[in-house]
């Protein structure tokens, strides 16, 4: 009993300390300085012209008219370990549980552009996602799943437009006319210098490969996302929602500026730029970033860039809770966190959602994880009401004030990296990285210190440990695959794979030459990621980070 | 006064997360250490490599694949063909506690996962490089 007392009066005491909770969120600009807002903190809002009806300019409330009562969000969960075929298999159980779409994971070698059987990948094959480096791969991959039938999410960058020719090559040999194929690649390079650090070539050749895709895509496949600007990997390398925000944008604008300097018209591709973010656990900051993030790009789009097509204008966004906020200690805890997250996400008009799962601080995610995770979506859809109600925090004065502030603060880092000559200056000064390493840094101290309480690791601790079963992956899966690489080399006419990298490297050498048509052709012609990725090299070199600040 | 502890703050494999090395970077540097970044997508042997020419007193390895099963028994070999046993080889990651005690049959110290602080490591390596310092003074 006495006990008891003492804890809570402990609590209870705490939370006294803390008049402003939010100084527990060091990392966030957004600490208010009351508890209470008024629309005296509003007197700049301009209702009409600053949030606009759903599905108008500038889109703060969301881009559809209808939301979620016209189409709910996508239920996306991302997968992929092992061998294609274990893949192949874990997609179909997903479809069978009600997934909407696919979500695939790459194996570190793919996205870093080596082949199962280079020496670089020992250790690494279908790890942290499925080993693909073969048309055989990719044809395993997707057997028995019609492609015109599903969306599917690819998560890979340096190595996407060959991962992209694999799939519409797959497409090609089922009979699907490219122009019905419907995804998204992530291909965004740039968050990739920033936090993720999967770079294989320098930013220019990179942007190249870029703007070769999309121009590929405007003629050949119209409904295939070809960048997914992700703030996600930002994020959950330490950055605050703020910084989440505003370099996941000046990534986007400078798509947009190299697309156009490329020749296209900013209305050909940018309705085909979506973007990815995080869902941290700050609840009410995560519901303004959203709909900051949908002012901002609308307005841009349209007075800046010059975009005339209101699907230009409008940002379309998946959403991944944040794996970071995930602790290995009371793992269980996890299914609360990724609640609240996976909320905002709704509450702030995301057109489509990945929940983690509960393991995810201890290993790749197990069925019974998954599953769960699925749920929880599926029970913010089916039994709390949400998707009758469009924007249901719009109007209230705290989440109007705080994406007005989103904003404000956004606006002032673009500032700051158009004084560095934009965002590719800036990456090469190691600027974004630098301040990312820095906020993670303090984030850390702040959770050494107890200034900042993560329930189960620095306060409300327990000895026992909870053993939950974790997903291993089979040893055998490395050498099954080795053999299936190098099977696929022997068979194949090495003189035409020759002469086909011979193709891609005269043509590395010339801008004026879209690489697309001829790594496809290549792919068919079965020449392998890795070999790609190598012949690419010899004209492209290859990026070393600039030494990071902190 | 002994010399300032050395350490090689090392990401092996191909994964790039990096958050974790570079706090621990900066957290053992704020202690008063002196810390080598190694980089990232580094082999066994190019971390093997640096260890020798920094002559360092620990590597923090930091890997976040999945292939530390594979690299990091590889860094041990090398470091003892290196005569460099006395190197104290710590780090962390997603490290499944079955895996941990493999590694630390092999020589490696201890596997710091999520939430670990940066104190309790400082505390760690200082506690353990003076214990291996007394050792070699003693041989």
């Amino acid at each position: 009993m006495g006990q008891k007392q003492a804890e809570k009066k402990e609590i209870k005491t705490k939370s006294n300390s803390n008049q402003d909770q939010y100084s527990r969120f060091p990392l966030t600009i957004t600490a208010p300085e009351k508890s209470i807002f008024t629309p005296d903190d509003l007197t700049n809002l301009n209702p009409e012209k600053d949030l606009g009806k759903p599905g108008e300019f500038p889109y703060t409330t969301g881009i559809h008219k209808d939301m979620y009562m016209g189409k709910v969000w996508t239920m996306r969960m991302f997968s992929g370990f092992g061998t294609a075929k274990q893949t192949n298999e874990r997609f179909k159980f997903l479809l069978k549980q009600g997934q909407t779409g696919l979500s695939i994971a790459f194996d570190m070698p793919a996205l870093m552009g080596y082949d199962s059987d280079h020496p670089r990948s020992k250790g690494e094959v279908g790890k942290e996602g499925v080993a693909v480096c073969t048309l055989d791969d990719a044809l395993v991959l997707f057997n028995g799943i019609p492609l015109d039938q599903v969306s599917t999410s690819m998560t890979i960058n340096s190595t996407a437009i060959i991962m992209l020719c694999l799939y519409a090559a797959v497409a090609k040999q089922q009979g699907v006319p490219l122009g019905k194929l419907r995804g998204t690649i992530q291909n965004d390079i740039l968050k990739e210098y920033i936090a993720q650090k999967e770079f294989i070539f320098p930013p220019v050749p990179s942007m190249r490969l870029i703007t070769d895709m999309m121009k590929f895509c405007k003629d050949h496949m119209q409904q295939w996302n070809t960048i997914s600007i992700s703030g996600y990997h930002i994020r959950e390398a330490g950055s605050t929602a703020v910084q989440e925000l505003a370099y996941t944008l000046m990534d986007g604008f400078t798509y947009v500026e190299f697309g156009i300097k490329a020749g296209m018209n900013v209305d050909d591709f940018a309705p085909r730029l979506s973007f990815f973010f995080n869902s941290h656990l700050n609840f009410f900051e995560e519901i303004a970033k959203f709909r900051a993030a949908r002012r901002i790009w609308a307005k841009r789009l349209r007075y800046k860039y010059g975009a005339k097509s209101q699907k230009s204008w409008t940002l379309r966004f998946h959403t991944q809770t944040a794996g970071c906020s995930l602790t290995a200690q009371q793992p269980m805890n996890n299914l609360m966190r990724t609640s609240v997250e996976a909320l905002a996400a709704v509450l702030g008009g995301t057109q489509s959602l990945h929940t983690n799962s509960l393991d995810e601080a201890l290993a790749l995610p197990s069925e019974f994880a998954v599953t769960l995770a699925l749920r929880t979506q599926q029970i913010l859809e089916e039994e709390s009401g949400l998707t009758k109600f469009i924007d249901p925090c719009g109007g209230a004065h705290y989440i109007e004030y705080l994406t007005n502030k989103m904003e404000e603060e956004a606006e002032k880092i673009f500032n700051e990296i158009e004084t560095r000559g934009g965002m590719i200056s800036a990456i090469e000064e190691g600027y974004p990285q630098s301040e990312i390493a820095r906020a993670s840094y303090e984030f850390q101290k702040a959770v050494d210190d107890k200034r900042y309480i993560v329930v189960g690791v620095n306060e409300f601790t327990e000895q026992d440990k909870l053993d939950i079963p974790i997903l291993r992956i089979d040893k055998n899966v490395e050498p099954e695959q080795i053999k299936r690489v190098k099977e696929f080399k022997n068979k194949r006419d090495n003189l035409l794979v020759r002469s086909k990298l011979d193709n891609i490297r005269e043509a590395a050498k010339n801008e004026s030459i879209n690489l697309m048509p001829l790594i496809l052709d290549a792919v068919e012609s079965h020449v392998t990621l890795g070999e790609i990725i190598e012949e690419l090299k010899k004209v492209f070199g290859t990026w070393k980070e600039p030494s990071i600040n902190l | 006064m002994s010399r300032k502890i050395r350490v090689l703050v090392a990401k092996v494999g191909l994964d790039g997360h990096d958050r974790g090395a570079k706090v621990i970077a900066a957290g053992l540097r704020d202690a008063g250490m002196e810390v080598i970044y190694s980089g990232l997508h580094n082999t066994p042997d190019a971390i093997v490599a640096a260890a020798v020419q920094e002559d360092v007193d620990v590597i923090g390895i930091s890997i976040l694949s999945g292939a530390h099963m594979t690299l990091i028994p590889e860094i041990m070999t090398m470091l003892k063909d290196n005569k460099l046993s006395h190197v104290l080889v710590t780090g962390g990651g997603i490290i499944p506690d079955e895996d941990a005690s493999e590694l630390c049959k092999c020589g490696v110290g201890k596997l710091f996962g999520p939430g670990a602080t940066i104190n309790e490591i400082v505390g760690y390596i200082i506690a353990e490089v003076e214990q291996r310092r007394k050792k070699v003074q003693k041989s």
